[in-house]
């Protein structure tokens, strides 16, 4: 019996990680997992934290993942991957964009963007990955190409063929932006 | 075939299955897919329509089931609020097609002024209530509940929650299947005079007796035995996360069926287990049905009553184990939503502060001009509320608030419920300013077309709203409509207005930034030697401005060139 496994995409409204889930979500069906994706849409995505949780495995019950519980997440910015790491299993991994953007208290001044978050993360032993994948996604035609570049780094570690990446692609990314985004990801997995 | 869906898509693709033909709904967070979803069908098959508020949906839906078609409409929790008029009469004339309402509610408030509990509703209407537990169970529950509904001469709610509404799980396809029924004139069933509502109540009072039967033996209600020792009552959301939490460690009463319950079932059920409990977000509906039948189950003694429940709260709840986690040590800057760049409603929002007037606000992303450094507003309570709540507090301080008070209200919003308000105002006489945030969209719940913009659901040309016609024709003389992207034009115009001696409407019109037909210019740039580092473009609260190295910068990845920052700063320093 497949373990249940569990991927968090965490990030910024707006930074597109509703199509990286959905991009996520494909691969792993046509793998002929049990599959749950949770996301909240609605007032927190106006540039607020945002996270949509990924599970599968034999099957799946709840679609929601709580602290100590997942396996992988991917951060699409790096004061994201801190305020989500309490929700890593003991062992898991991030893989996070080190973009920085501020929120709002930062932007005012009231609070400061607090300083090495990667560095301090691997202190406390968990196994990060950082890459610029912003530069990446500016490389392949569009700054918010981000979601697909960071899809391309996972498809390295997540161990499906990619043909089915591939294939998850063309059914998840609008036809006029598929260039951008197939570029994307191969500059993704290159990193 | 199968795929992965979100509960909201299942549900639409269940309404294509069960032959649906008419769908009318008002969007609202976590309802919204599904009508969109929908939309997305052949509308000569299944015709999809976004009406101006819950209430007129649910009563298109109505009147399509009279037409003998089975007929849908969808809103969240506060929406059913709006169409419980509706609602509760519609349970004594029954239906002739199939009637299904759904409703979402938002456990967690995610994206919603309160947590209510909409089985209340349905206990209150007396209308049988389904409830489903993923994707797969939407699309089959949304089916059976046009059986029950024709079966049993009842409209059916389809209760979901954000975690259903919004996950994704597979959903195995079938075939469209056509029912329709004849109209026949029918006064007695359809018209709800005392003298045909009295009978039709004996009806409803024996119809929810016959329901009570249907639901100790409907396959929506399962009973899954495992380990004895611990059973479980439970629903929705909070059956997969018992499952997981528990796993084979307890065995399981799921009800899909929340409104009527059944006795014998939930009686039958307890007698095989050693310890009872009643797991269920919100209100404590079952468990105070489980008391009423003689029953003492462990609920709301140790679960909230409040917020979503996990598999982390249940386990450590019923068997005391905790998750272990690490933290870093620094303080994690909180990451609240805020207004888009180049949003219209910045500039309306910053004036609003400068002036120190009241705000009386309404239900929409402008609600977030309450947050920092904005923070201009004084009151958000529910659509429309802002207008009709203006009047009140005007009248009520006896005319002393009438040159520093104003209601804000959206586009569709006003179209929804802010109208009545205006009406009133007009009508009984305050000297009252409103403004119109005319964004051309329905902006929070994801740019829904809506009757001011001159679109249907389907993109193509509609009747547009005229909304200085709408304001003149209630009574208002003083109407004006403004750029809000210009400062000094929204200033004068509030200044004017509030100044004035009548009530008042000002139209701040400006498309949404979000929207695709919106032309942006490139990002603007700081010239880092003009900037005096006075921090007054930072006071609109742009996402796209922050100050690095003691100099105001531009985030060229979020600016959209509004321009609204230039008009900010007296040194010049911000430029094309």
């Amino acid at each position: 019996m497949a373990e249940t496994k569990a991927i968090m995409l965490v990030g910024v409204g707006g930074q597109g990680t509703l199509l990286a889930s959905r991009i996520l979500g494909n691969v792993l069906l046509s793998a002929g997992y049990d599959v749950k994706v949770s996301e909240v849409h609605g007032m927190s995505q106006r540039g607020g934290s945002v996270v949509t949780y990924i599970k599968y495995g034999d099957k799946i019950f709840s679609p929601v993942i709580e602290k100590g519980e997942a396996d992988i997440i991917i951060s699409f910015e790096e004061l994201e991957a801190a305020r989500w790491l309490p929700y890593l299993k003991k062992g898991g991994k991030i893989i996070t964009n080190s973009q920085q953007i501020n929120p709002m208290p930062v932007i005012m001044g009231v609070q400061e963007y607090p300083g090495s978050l990667t560095e301090k993360i691997r202190a406390k032993g968990v196994d990060i990955t950082a890459i610029d994948a912003l530069t990446l996604a500016e490389k392949a035609g569009s700054s918010r190409a981000v979601n697909v570049v960071l899809m391309g780094l996972i498809s390295k570690t997540a161990g499906f063929p990619e043909e089915a990446w591939q294939k998850a692609l063309d059914e998840c990314v609008p036809k006029k932006a598929i260039e951008i985004n197939k570029k994307a990801f191969a500059l993704g997995r290159e990193a | 075939m199968a795929g992965l869906m979100l509960g909201n898509q299942a549900v639409a693709r269940g309404l294509y299955e069960a032959g649906v033909e008419f769908v009318s709904s008002y969007p609202g967070t976590p309802s919204t897919e599904i009508t969109e979803f929908a939309s997305t069908y052949d509308k000569n098959e299944m015709y999809s329509e976004w009406a101006p508020n819950e209430k007129v949906a649910c009563e298109a839906a109505i009147g399509a089931s009279f037409a003998g078609r089975r007929s849908f409409c969808a809103m969240k929790h506060v929406g059913l609020n709006v169409a419980a008029d509706p609602l509760y009469t519609a349970s004594y004339t029954g239906v002739n097609g199939g009637f299904v309402l759904a409703v979402a509610d938002d456990q967690g408030m995610h994206s919603s002024q309160n947590e209510q509990d909409s089985r209340n509703h349905a206990i209150g209407s007396k209308v049988p209530m389904l409830e489903p537990s993923d994707s797969g169970e939407c699309k089959e529950f949304t089916k059976l509940a046009y059986e029950i509904s024709e079966q049993f001469d009842t409209p059916v709610i389809l209760r979901l929650s954000t975690r259903v509404a919004h996950s994704q799980s597979i959903v195995e396809l079938e075939d469209r299947k056509t029912v329709r029924y004849d109209y026949t004139k029918n006064p007695r069933k359809n018209i709800m005079t005392p003298a045909n509502a009295k009978p039709k109540h004996i009806v409803v009072e024996e119809r929810t007796k016959k329901l009570v039967e249907y639901a100790e033996t409907s396959p929506l209600n399962r009973v899954e035995m495992f380990d004895t020792e611990i059973g479980i009552i439970t629903n929705g959301a909070a059956y997969q996360y018992a499952r997981e939490a528990l796993g084979e460690k307890a065995s399981y009463l799921k009800l899909g069926m929340v409104n009527p319950l059944p006795v014998k079932l939930i009686k039958d059920f307890a007698a095989k287990v050693k310890k009872l409990y009643v797991v269920e977000e919100l209100d404590d509906i079952i468990e105070t049905h489980c008391r009423k039948i003689g029953l003492d189950p462990i609920g709301k003694e140790l679960f909230t009553f409040i917020g979503e429940y996990s598999q982390t709260y249940l386990r450590e709840k019923i068997l005391g184990v905790k998750n272990e986690y690490e933290q870093l040590d620094d303080v994690i800057p909180i990451r609240p939503p805020v207004m888009c760049a180049g949003c219209p409603h910045r500039g309306v929002f910053y004036t609003l502060k400068k002036l120190g007037v009241f705000v009386s606000g309404d239900i929409g992303c402008y609600t977030l001009g309450s947050a920092a450094p904005l923070e201009a507003m004084d009151t958000t309570v529910c659509m429309g509320a802002s207008v009709s709540g203006l009047h009140g507090f005007n009248k009520a301080m006896r005319g002393e608030y009438e040159g520093k008070a104003v209601a804000v209200i959206g586009d569709s919003t006003f179209i929804h419920s802010g109208i009545t308000g205006l009406i009133n105002i007009a009508y009984n006489r305050t000297n009252s300013t409103v403004l119109i945030l005319d964004n051309s969209i329905t902006g929070m719940t994801g740019h829904q077309n809506n009757p001011a913009n001159g679109k249907n659901i389907y993109g193509d040309p509609a009747a547009a709203v005229d909304l200085e016609a709408l304001c003149h024709a209630v009574g208002i003389d003083r109407v004006r409509v403004i750029n809000p992207g210009d400062l000094a034009e929204t200033e004068a115009a509030i200044k004017e207005e509030l100044a004035a001696d009548a009530p008042s409407v000002i139209i701040c019109r400006k498309p949404c930034a979000l929207l695709k037909t919106v032309k942006h210019k490139p990002p603007f740039k700081v010239d880092r030697d003009k900037c005096k580092s006075c921090k007054a473009c930072m006071k609109i609260g742009c996402p796209a401005i922050s100050m690095v190295d003691g100099k105001a910068q531009i985030d060229n990845t979020l600016c959209v060139g509004c321009g609204l920052c230039t008009q900010m700063c007296r040194f010049g320093a911000i430029q094309e």
